[in-house]
């Protein structure tokens, strides 16, 4: 089915848009409570003595904890006008995560963010934004590829 | 770890306010996992529930099938196939595809009232 001159759809010319990272500090309550949400008890994620003794430095996050301090580099880029997207038609498509430093609680974890591609197919517009995230050592914590579906009908 | 091991299954319902805790915990607000009114008006049968909150289900069956330890895991993808709902319960399972001293690819499978939410779902431990 054709589209409409009225559907907005993504721009493609804004591939490889870069935008400035976003600053992210960890903080115990926050991990606690993100994995509460997720229903996992492993001990590492709430309690310090355990972290330590596991070689922590603290209490560490867990590796989808990466939802958390993204967002924000995320959610910049989905609401960016000179891109396009219309929220009322976005559905995740996919994901990946390549995890390296774990994240624990006192980190800052710095998130920048790469369009990376934008391209149709049928009715479909997939969008997907590369983010790499760092910590204030200046290490790698993850790189994330999250793929958008832009429905056109 | 074998290759053709399975790993522990895992089986979840989340109830029906796990989406706003997880939408508080993440950041993530978009009302089609929040709002079932809106998510109709968008053209979905009720509100579902965040992606990542899956992948999320994923990560932990695989550090767990690792012993725990959350540094072990490397990589984890996957492609959503299907919408999920809160109060049916979701079962993730996954099987040993190649293992070596210091690496394990696991191939995952989510599964919820007989639909697969993901497609090819695999992850890395080191």
């Amino acid at each position: 089915m054709p589209r409409g001159p009225d559907v907005r759809r993504p721009d493609a010319s804004k591939i490889g848009k870069q935008y400035p990272p976003y600053h992210y500090e960890v903080s115990r309550e926050k991990v606690r409570e993100y994995a509460k949400a997720v229903d996992d008890d492993n001990p590492l994620y709430r309690d310090r003595d355990a972290a330590r003794k596991a070689g922590f430095r603290d209490i560490v996050a867990p590796p989808t904890f990466a939802v958390v301090y993204s967002v924000s580099a995320i959610r910049k880029a989905i609401f960016d006008p000179e891109l396009g997207i219309d929220m009322s038609r976005l559905l995740h498509g996919g994901q990946q995560f390549h995890w390296y430093e774990p994240v624990c609680v006192g980190d800052t974890i710095s998130t920048s963010l790469r369009v990376g591609e934008i391209y149709d197919k049928r009715t479909l517009t997939f969008v997907t934004f590369e983010t790499h995230s760092l910590n204030d050592r200046d290490q790698d914590v993850v790189r994330a590829n999250w793929t958008w579906i832009i429905r056109g009908d | 770890m074998k290759p053709g091991d399975d790993i522990e299954e895992l089986r979840v319902t989340p109830d029906r306010y796990l989406p706003f805790r997880y939408a508080g915990a993440s950041g993530d607000f978009n009302p089609i996992h929040l709002d079932p009114e809106f998510a109709r008006s968008v053209g979905l049968p009720r509100s579902i529930l965040h992606g990542l909150y899956c992948a999320g289900l994923l990560a932990r069956a695989t550090v767990n099938a690792g012993g725990g330890d959350p540094r072990r895991l490397k990589r984890l993808g996957l492609q959503f196939r299907a919408m999920a709902f809160p109060e049916q319960e979701i079962v993730i399972r996954g099987a040993v595809k190649e293992s070596g001293p210091d690496h394990a690819l696991i191939e995952l499978e989510a599964e919820q009232d007989g639909r697969s939410l993901v497609g090819g779902a695999e992850a890395e431990l080191r």
